[in-house]
């Protein structure tokens, strides 16, 4: 019998569709393998031995590592809309809205986005070289014969890590922005301290920061999902590293993207 | 005793193993030779549990592991101790950190008794003093001995060799082929070694396995195999370039 896999076997007008399928099964399985990846690793989070030791090295591999760029970026992403928000507003006399636009504008969607962007190119690239190095080194290899899984010791405790470390980081980048905006909006351009925190009490609401916390913990586990198993499954070489590291920051970023439009439009 | 019957492997359309039987006695030393890209590495995966095969078995102690899987698999991995042909340390661990790590997660030993196995193992392969050391300050030689600590810190009763001194240089190579046969003689394992290091392997093999074309056409004694009159392993043993007929193979 034919098979969709080798196109070649089949007769020549039928050899696209049987490329087309074949492609497919490839697509379906590949998806296949990656949802089994994250089942697995889910598994071994709640099946016990745990490797406290191990999440604990991955919230300061995710978590701290990531700090200084998240306060970083996220002073830089509150002043920039705390300029670009304030000359908008005051073409309509409304500048007092700085603050709740600012807040906002973070909270619901600028925070946890740029936040897992910014920790994908910094720890989740880290993750993929590092677990690729180790798949290319027999490091990995060598966990198996010593009669430990990887997937227990390598993947599991960095997915915990992700969920704990991305809303934390999420927050710090919340704070500092909103207060990049105040830096910009307040002591730059003259707008009265208490208008621009006193609106934000008023329009910013649980939902909001319930919003941003549901996004910050998806992307806390599509990050280090994608990052470890783009590291799993790289191909040969320094060059098979480096290719699953650039796949997993692209395909984790638009992941994010995605993700985001979803969760925006489902969530209140 | 392991034993291998019918292994067959192919990756893509590529056979690398091609029914393959081989039977290791418990204690020996058994040496797997062949040339490079033959397939010795494919076959001690086998006998890992790494790779499974398309056919074939592998038995140890009449145990089949390559239908094996999770903890039944981990069970007998449990009474390996591998040493990979590139070391395969942790590289984010110290020397004595990589040699502890089996004891630390596999075992309920406490802290000082670890300490001792570890500095004991690492005096046993001449490395008394390195434990502080990143894997990536020390010579290939001397990662080479680190990972023959850590595969026998746990006492296993089988280690598996592969190419343990590729890359080094000659006086490395005999240092670690004694630091082997000391160890061996101390702790009676049995041993799993894959090289080409000739002739220098037929000093330390009990018994030795020539790997062609993805079968053994050749197994006995170092005496035995040197005195084969089979072409392919007296060019292998030689070192000749020209290359056998067809018609003389196996």
């Amino acid at each position: 019998m034919f098979s969709s896999s080798t196109p070649e076997l089949w007769p020549a007008p039928l050899r696209p569709i049987a490329a087309l399928g074949g492609r497919t099964l490839d697509v379906v399985s590949a998806l296949g393998r990656f949802g089994q990846f994250f089942a697995q690793a889910v598994g071994y989070i709640v099946i016990p031995p745990f490797k406290l030791g191990r999440l604990v090295d991955r919230i300061h591999f995710i978590g701290f590592r990531s700090l200084l760029i998240v306060i970083l970026t996220g002073a830089f992403t509150g002043m920039v809309l705390g300029l670009q928000i304030f000359l908008t507003l005051s073409r309509f006399g409304s500048e007092a809205y700085l603050g709740p636009a600012v807040a906002l504008s973070l909270i619901r969607e600028l925070g946890p986005v740029l936040c897992a962007v910014f920790v994908t190119g910094l720890a989740g690239s880290a993750l993929t070289a590092e677990i690729g190095i180790m798949k290319i080194t027999e490091q990995i290899d060598a966990l198996q014969v010593m009669a430990l899984n990887p997937m227990r010791y390598l993947v599991s405790p960095a997915l915990v890590a992700g969920v704990i470390t991305f809303p934390l980081l999420t927050a710090i980048f919340d704070v500092v922005g909103i207060l990049g905006g105040y830096l910009v909006g307040v002591e730059l351009l003259g707008l009265s301290p208490g208008t621009y925190f006193g609106e934000m009490k008023t329009f910013v609401n649980m939902s909001d920061l319930m919003t941003g916390y549901w996004k910050a913990i998806s992307f806390g586990i599509i990050v280090p999902w994608v990052c470890t198993y783009k590291g799993f499954n790289c191909g040969h070489g320094a060059e098979g590293v480096a290719r699953a590291t650039t796949q997993a920051v692209v395909l984790t970023s638009i992941l994010i993207l995605v993700w985001d439009y979803f969760l925006g439009s489902v969530l209140p | 005793m392991i034993r291998v019957q019918g292994l067959h492997k192919s990756f893509g359309s590529q056979p690398v193993l091609r029914g393959l039987d081989l039977d290791i006695a418990t204690g020996e030393i058994m040496v797997v030779i062949g040339r490079s890209g033959g397939g010795k590495s494919v076959l001690l995966k086998h006998l890992v549990g790494l790779l499974r095969p398309d056919a074939g078995s592998v038995a140890v102690d009449g145990v089949e592991i390559t239908r094996l899987r999770g903890g039944e698999l981990d069970r007998v991995r449990e009474r390996y101790g591998v040493v990979f042909q590139g070391g395969a340390l942790f590289d984010s661990m110290s020397v004595a950190e990589n040699v502890a790590f089996p004891l630390r997660e596999k075992t309920k030993l406490g802290r000082a008794e670890i300490r001792g196995r570890v500095k004991e193992k690492l005096e046993q392969v001449g490395l008394k003093g390195m434990g502080g050391k990143n894997p990536a300050e020390i010579s290939g030689g001397m990662r080479k001995r680190v990972s023959i600590a850590r595969a026998l810190v746990t006492e296993p009763e089988i280690v598996f060799f592969d190419e343990p001194t590729t890359g080094l240089d000659p006086i490395l190579v005999n240092t670690i082929h004694h630091l082997i046969m000391d160890l061996h003689r101390k702790f009676r394992f049995t041993a799993v070694m894959v090289s080409h290091e000739i002739p220098e392997i037929f000093e330390i093999a009990d018994r030795v396995a020539m790997l062609h074309d993805g079968v053994i056409v050749e197994v006995g004694p170092p005496d035995a195999v040197r005195a084969s009159a089979n072409p392919i392993v007296q060019q292998f043993i030689r070192g000749d370039i020209e290359t056998v007929p067809a018609g003389q193979r196996r």
